[in-house]
């Protein structure tokens, strides 16, 4: 097994154990698209400070799981989530929970970059002046210097901070829209495949990033690279058909597979 | 591994050699050029008649925007005002200008002795011909006692003599020495060649082809048969006898009557209409009188055709003799219309102008916009982005799109029954306007706004929704602004529409012939597409060019308003 060897070397330590403090915690989850039964009875710890990659085939449920966290699935008219999902002991789903007060809670990092047609400066300082974070003019721009230098991206734009977003290269904006997710301050940072659109080079870039940033945010990446998978995350679950089929330490995950079906998709025999 | 081209199956091959797929291809290359043929036809035949129409209305707008005046010196007589009164406008306003502008026109043309000759010269005038001798005495009283050198507005069927709808006029010299007999009245001029042969001969042919029709006709009754009938024949005979007998007898003298091309000479100054003429003499009427009665030279006198005959055109061979002589003086000027654009409507074509009709239309199409806007979009972004998708959603949905398509005298029709007969609301007033057309534009603007809403990526709505703003924060802070060019198009489109709609204002009374221009929403008042209808209906010639005039002024509008649509469309347009 070539790759998993490969993948093995390349992955990282984990930060710590990870039922000890369990940032998000998902017990009994259904998800229904209309009649689609999409995810099936997903139980799942998620450690803070640390990134947790979901793997799988297409199709199999892990964006939707993903997008559960920020309940965001609440936008699509015919999605049903049963069970429970807490962060910080906080269940998400309580009626009496403002969903927005989530969201700022829970950032989220979309496949393409889709930074607002408006300038790098607004664009990061959207959140912060929407949830009354800055106190002044001052603050503000403090809050957009500090996320932008966080997302690596400041040295390349300080100069330009009037021009639109969208001027900006694929990967450029791909971190423009992680500075603008962790300028409101989030707990989680959830990203969907975010380097799906970037070329490899781009790719890199956005990998050390999400290095960096897990030192500080507890991260949950949705990827179809497994080598990505291998070399940004402590922890990785694998999703097949709306199951969770095995969920455990990368190192272990990649060089000894509990569940056959992993084995299978990890070498690259389906998928 | 199984193989499509196995060893046991058909061989199911690529085939690009054989007469079948020539042909195949041969086919494919003529469908091609077919239906390239048939897009260039359609664009040619449509390029063909927005050309043609574009070209007719030019050529007929264009004239509306000259008119014709004299320049002349014009005498005011110290008396014309009483000194005490000059100071107050409404005096000088009241003053009587229609001697002042007579004596003028009457010095320009001296000699006229006829009451019917006065009469005809006074008439080539317009009834508004002194408004500006009145704006500029008003605004200087102490031009009171002067003569002072303003434009008399020609009337409008002098005016279209000059614009070419008269007669086109052939000289030739005379050639022998002519005697007039008289220098005004009836005068018979001799003259020492048969300087008139041609014209009698033109004569003579025409009452033999008069001859020749009748004859046909007597023989296409006499087929009938019958004793009822005899006495016409009988008739008609008679007239083809007399009519062949003047062919034939040369010396006879000729009559001219209306419907053949009138004949003047030209003479000592004067000019004289004839009647009757023979080889060597005629006799007519002076129309402009001779200096004298004395013999001109061969060369110094003149045969005048006006080759259109006198019944078959707007003006008669008199006013032809005024209008020419004062063009020759050089009174007659050429100037920009600026009445047609600063005033009302008016029965006299000369006097009336699109001001009325053109506030009218912008003040409907304020109370549409007004109203339209932001009623339209709230609408698109309620049902777009808020609504729960269910049945009456849909229901209102459909029946949004099937209003965009109900005919607009529906609309008047609507607007007659609600706003005038139950709310009472003013006939013929904008406000009424404006809602018939607000109704008939908010489907249109409703459903380019939604178009424009639904085109906005939902990845920026997401976006917003992911740092953390509500559903409304993210719908009115990213998703409206960036549809709002898409919704301003749409919304000019609809105001181009509203502004070129004419049916459902005829319905609530915008028709009506107004001539105050509208100062206010409830003013009676019409608008420019109404005005067009209204003046191509009336029988006046110079009203075409009028109508032509204002299509033209409505096309450009609505040029700008669509240029402007596609200005913003272009500088807003966004790649994602």
């Amino acid at each position: 097994m070539d790759m998993s060897q490969q993948t093995m070397t390349a992955a990282r330590p984990a930060t710590g154990p990870a039922s000890v403090t369990a940032k998000v915690v998902a017990r009994d989850v259904n998800v229904h698209y209309g009649e689609k039964h999409a995810l099936k009875d997903v139980n799942i710890d998620i450690p803070d400070k640390g990134v947790t990659a979901f793997i799988g085939p297409s199709g199999c449920g892990k964006s939707t799981f993903l997008r559960c966290i920020n309940r965001m699935n609440d936008t699509i008219p015919v999605c049903r989530v049963t069970g429970k999902i807490t962060i910080d002991n906080q269940d998400i789903y309580d009626p009496a929970l403002d969903v927005v007060q989530l969201r700022a809670r829970v950032g989220m990092v979309f496949q393409k970059p889709n930074p607002f047609p408006k300038s790098i400066y607004e664009n990061v300082a959207y959140g912060p002046r929407l949830h009354g974070i800055a106190r002044s003019k001052a603050d503000l721009d403090q809050i957009v210097e500090m996320s932008l230098k966080r997302a690596s991206i400041w040295d390349e734009v300080k100069n330009r901070l009037q021009e639109s977003g969208t001027a900006l290269s694929g990967g450029q904006q791909q971190r423009l829209c992680i500075a603008r997710a962790i300028a409101v301050s989030p707990d989680v940072i959830l990203m969907d495949e975010p380097c799906s659109a970037l070329d490899p080079i781009a790719t890199a870039k956005i990998e050390e990033l999400i290095d960096e940033l897990a030192k500080n945010f507890c991260i949950i990446i949705v990827t179809h690279s497994m080598q990505q998978a291998a070399r940004v995350s402590q922890r990785t679950a694998f999703f097949h058909l709306g199951l969770l089929l095995e969920e455990g330490e990368t190192n272990q995950m990649f060089t000894n597979p509990k569940h056959e079906k992993t084995q299978a998709y990890i070498t690259g025999r389906f998928g | 591994m199984t193989d499509i081209a196995g060893t046991d199956g058909p061989a199911f091959r690529l085939d690009m050699t054989s007469d079948a797929a020539k042909r195949r291809i041969r086919k494919r290359y003529a469908a091609e050029a077919r239906f390239k043929a048939y897009g260039l036809a359609a664009l040619a035949v449509t390029t063909l008649f927005v050309a043609a129409l574009v070209f007719d209305i030019i050529r007929n707008g264009i004239p509306a925007f000259t008119q014709h005046s004299l320049m002349m010196d014009v005498a005011v007589p110290a008396d014309f005002v009483p000194a005490d009164k000059r100071s107050n406008p409404v005096a000088i306003r009241s003053a009587d200008y229609f001697p002042v502008t007579r004596d003028a026109l009457k010095a320009a043309i001296p000699g006229i002795q006829s009451r019917q000759g006065e009469r005809t010269l006074v008439r080539l005038l317009s009834s508004g011909a002194a408004d500006e001798l009145r704006d500029r005495l008003v605004a200087d009283p102490g031009l009171i006692g002067k003569t002072v050198r303003v434009p008399l507005l020609l009337s409008d069927d002098a005016d279209l003599y000059f614009k070419g709808s008269g007669t086109p006029i052939i000289k030739r010299n005379g050639v022998g020495t002519a005697t007039p007999s008289g220098t005004t009245g009836e005068i018979t001029i001799l003259t020492s060649s048969n300087d008139f042969a041609a014209e009698v001969v033109a004569i003579k042919q025409a009452a033999k082809a008069k001859a020749d029709t009748l004859a046909i006709e007597a023989a296409r009754l006499a087929t009938f048969g019958g004793q009822s009938l005899a006495p016409r024949i009988a008739e008609i005979n008679a007239e083809i006898a007399e009519l062949r007998a003047r062919v034939d007898s040369p010396k006879v003298e000729e009559v001219l009557d209306g419907k053949l091309p009138s004949k003047l000479v030209e003479i000592n100054g004067g000019l004289v209409k004839l009647t009757r003429l023979t080889d060597i003499s005629v006799a007519g009427e002076v129309l402009l009188p001779l200096t004298s009665a004395a013999e001109a030279k061969p060369g110094n006198w003149r045969v005048v055709t006006y080759a259109t005959p006198e019944s078959n055109r707007k003006v008669s061979d008199l006013e032809i003799g005024y209008l020419e002589r004062l063009r020759e003086k050089g009174f007659v000027e050429n100037r920009f219309n600026t009445r047609f654009f600063t005033a009302g409507d008016s029965r006299e074509p000369e006097l009336a102008g699109i001001r009325g009709a053109l506030i009218g239309s912008l003040l409907t199409l304020a109370v549409t916009l007004v109203l339209c806007v932001p009623i339209g979009v709230l609408a698109a972004v309620y049902l777009e982005e808020f609504a729960a998708k269910n049945r009456l959603t849909d229901i209102i949905e459909v029946n949004i799109n099937n209003l965009a398509a109900v005919p607009s005298i529906v609309f008047g029709l609507l607007g007659l029954a609600v706003f005038l007969n139950f709310f009472n609301f003013p006939r013929s007033a904008p406000l009424v306007g404006g809602l018939v057309l607000a109704l008939l534009v908010l489907p249109t603007i409703i459903i380019a706004a939604r178009a424009a809403l639904k085109a906005v990526p939902p990845s920026i709505k997401e976006a917003a929704l992911g740092v953390g703003a509500s559903h409304q924060q993210a719908v009115f802070h990213h998703v409206l602004p960036l549809a709002m060019p898409g919704i301003m198009t749409g919304t000019i489109i609809g105001m181009a529409h509203a502004l070129g709609e004419t049916a459902p204002l005829l319905m609530i009374g915008m028709v009506a012939f107004i001539v105050d221009v509208p100062g206010a929403l409830t003013d009676a008042a019409t608008v420019l597409p109404v005005q067009i209808y209204l003046w191509s209906d009336l029988p006046e010639q110079a009203f075409k060019l009028k109508t032509a005039g204002a299509i033209m002024v409505l096309l450009g509008f609505l040029f700008l308003m669509n240029g402007a649509a596609i200005y913003l469309r272009k500088k807003f347009e966004r790649r994602w």
